[in-house]
């Protein structure tokens, strides 16, 4: 467990704010307690400084996971948003989409938003936009990439895609063993 | 009494020897092939299925190869045999039969350098002659070795050179020169061993040259420096020397738990530096916009065009209302998808 260098620290923070743009700054300066992001076996963990502290009395092959995962660099150093980062994200997103509840499960099991799926988007969401994905209920589904700018939604056939799928909460059981 | 015991065992002594007899010999409708090199017998004939599968299997094939050794101990009875000490020896002729080797085949041993720039280059290797002409000695002498020709160091006097120190021995210097190209040599050989063997290839920037250049000195400055007992760590540096270059950078991470504060205020100073960055105009969203007002644009435009078309077609006062009534709904339809969208 390390913190991040500069360079990592960068990759993250350009990654993140393609889904919460300038709001990063409420995750880094909070003004409930002191937080910060930890590398470990490749993860980014969010953690509180109190928890951190805990942490450091397990040893590193035996430390599993702490705080919460953001994600992980991939070995050639690119940055990968896991879904555990859903709950810092969903509150600060910037561009949001919502799922029409026939279609949620389809997302739920991995698959892209389709037009016809698509219950509201957020205006002026640009092309290739990080957004989040909710239930028409306001429940954070999950996270992904605009395929289309929303002016070109509208002119779209109802089977094309409109959202790419990057995850969602259905990897906590899909993925339940590779996901920390 | 004693003639039937006679006859008895007369009798006994025939059945013996027609036992032995059978025990020795077996039959065979092909003859089996041997090669008594390798004290190897092999039977061509087909195994008797029936039998086989009839009788106790273990006890058929045992007996099928006590045939066959029967047979191979046979043919080896008449191979011509000595006594050594006591022992009957037969002397076994040649194997005929090729055995595949125990070891795989030794690979090719790996070019050197030089034969991996020869063949880079198209060099041929060239036979030179052996012996080769003395004119000192006006005789045949070897290329190399005892006794060669133009033996440089059997010269009873050398001229001094005239850029040279006039102090210097140049005995020695030929020594010495001799010395220190056997000494590379003898390490490009090991450098050709540890690159065949992708071992660790010994002597970086140590290596005996004649007129070594600034970067091999420098490197050679910074080996010698670091050959102590504290890895260097004591050694005195000079007023203005510098860094060496290029000898392998460390990676340093902060503390685990260090200064918060800091980490903090960092991380709010890359988000700026990101921030700044980011294009003023977000050409994307422009032309999103630039879009969208048209869309509206023609939108309104429609509405109008419908309106009029209505009012000129003027069916009285229940006409254009319900003309009316009907085109804003459809609109509104349309663009609550739209806003939805």
């Amino acid at each position: 467990m390390r913190p991040l260098t500069d360079e990592e620290t960068k990759t993250m923070f350009e990654k993140l704010s393609k889904y919460i743009g300038e709001n990063i700054k409420l995750l880094v300066d909070r003004p409930d307690g002191t937080y910060c992001f930890r590398l470990h076996n490749d993860r980014v963990y969010y953690v509180s400084e109190k928890i951190l502290k805990l942490a450091t009395n397990v040893t590193r092959d035996k430390l599993v996971s702490l705080g919460t995962c953001f994600g992980k660099f991939t070995k050639t150093q690119k940055f990968r948003l896991h879904v555990t980062a859903l709950d810092y994200l969903a509150p600060y997103a910037k561009y949001k989409v919502w799922v029409k509840p026939g279609a949620e499960q389809s997302f739920l099991y991995g698959n892209h938003v389709l037009k016809s799926g698509l219950g509201r988007i957020t205006e002026n969401t640009a092309q290739y936009q990080g957004v989040i994905v909710y239930s028409m209920a306001d429940v954070p589904l999950g996270f992904g990439v605009a395929a289309k700018s929303t002016q070109e939604c509208r002119k779209l056939d109802p089977m094309q895609i409109v959202v790419f799928h990057q995850a969602d909460v259905g990897e906590y059981i899909r993925h339940e063993e590779t996901l920390i | 009494m004693a003639a039937p015991t006679a006859e008895q065992a007369l009798a006994q002594v025939e059945k013996d020897e027609a036992e032995k007899l059978k025990l020795i010999t077996v039959h065979k409708e092909l003859e089996l092939q041997f090669d008594l090199g390798n004290l190897l017998a092999i039977d061509p004939n087909p195994p008797d299925g029936k039998a086989f599968r009839q009788q106790n299997r273990a006890q058929f094939l045992c007996s099928l190869a006590r045939d066959n050794t029967q047979l191979l101990i046979n043919q080896l009875w008449t191979l011509p045999t000595q006594r050594v000490q006591e022992c009957v020896v037969a002397t076994l002729p040649e194997p005929t039969t090729r055995i595949p080797r125990e070891k795989p085949v030794p690979k090719p041993r790996a070019p050197t350098r030089w034969e991996e720039f020869a063949k880079l280059k198209g060099i041929q290797k060239k036979k030179k002659t052996n012996l080769v002409w003395d004119e000192v000695h006006k005789e045949w002498r070897r290329r190399w070795g005892y006794k060669r020709a133009k033996d440089d160091t059997k010269d009873w006097v050398i001229e001094v050179p005239h850029t040279a120190d006039p102090n210097q021995d140049q005995f020695a210097k030929r020594v010495n020169a001799k010395k220190e190209r056997v000494a590379k040599n003898e390490l490009n050989r090991l450098r050709n061993l540890a690159r065949a063997d992708k071992g660790k290839v010994p002597g970086v920037g140590l290596t005996p040259t004649s007129q070594p250049s600034k970067d091999q000195l420098g490197k050679a400055m910074q080996v010698a420096k670091r050959s102590t007992a504290s890895v260097g760590r004591f050694q005195d540096k000079l007023p203005k020397e510098k860094d060496p270059k290029n000898m392998g950078k460390k990676r340093k991470f902060q503390p685990l738990v260090g200064d918060f504060k800091a980490e903090k205020s960092k991380q709010l100073e890359i988000l700026k530096i990101l921030d700044s960055k980011k294009p003023k105009m977000d050409i994307t969203r422009a032309v999103n916009r630039q879009m969208r007002e048209e869309d509206a644009e023609e939108a309104a435009k429609r509405r109008k065009s419908s309106k009029k078309g209505r009012g000129g077609g003027g069916k009285g006062r229940g006409g254009p209302k319900k003309g009316k009534g009907k085109a804003p709904a459809r609109g509104g339809k349309g663009k609550g998808k739209g806003k939805r969208k």
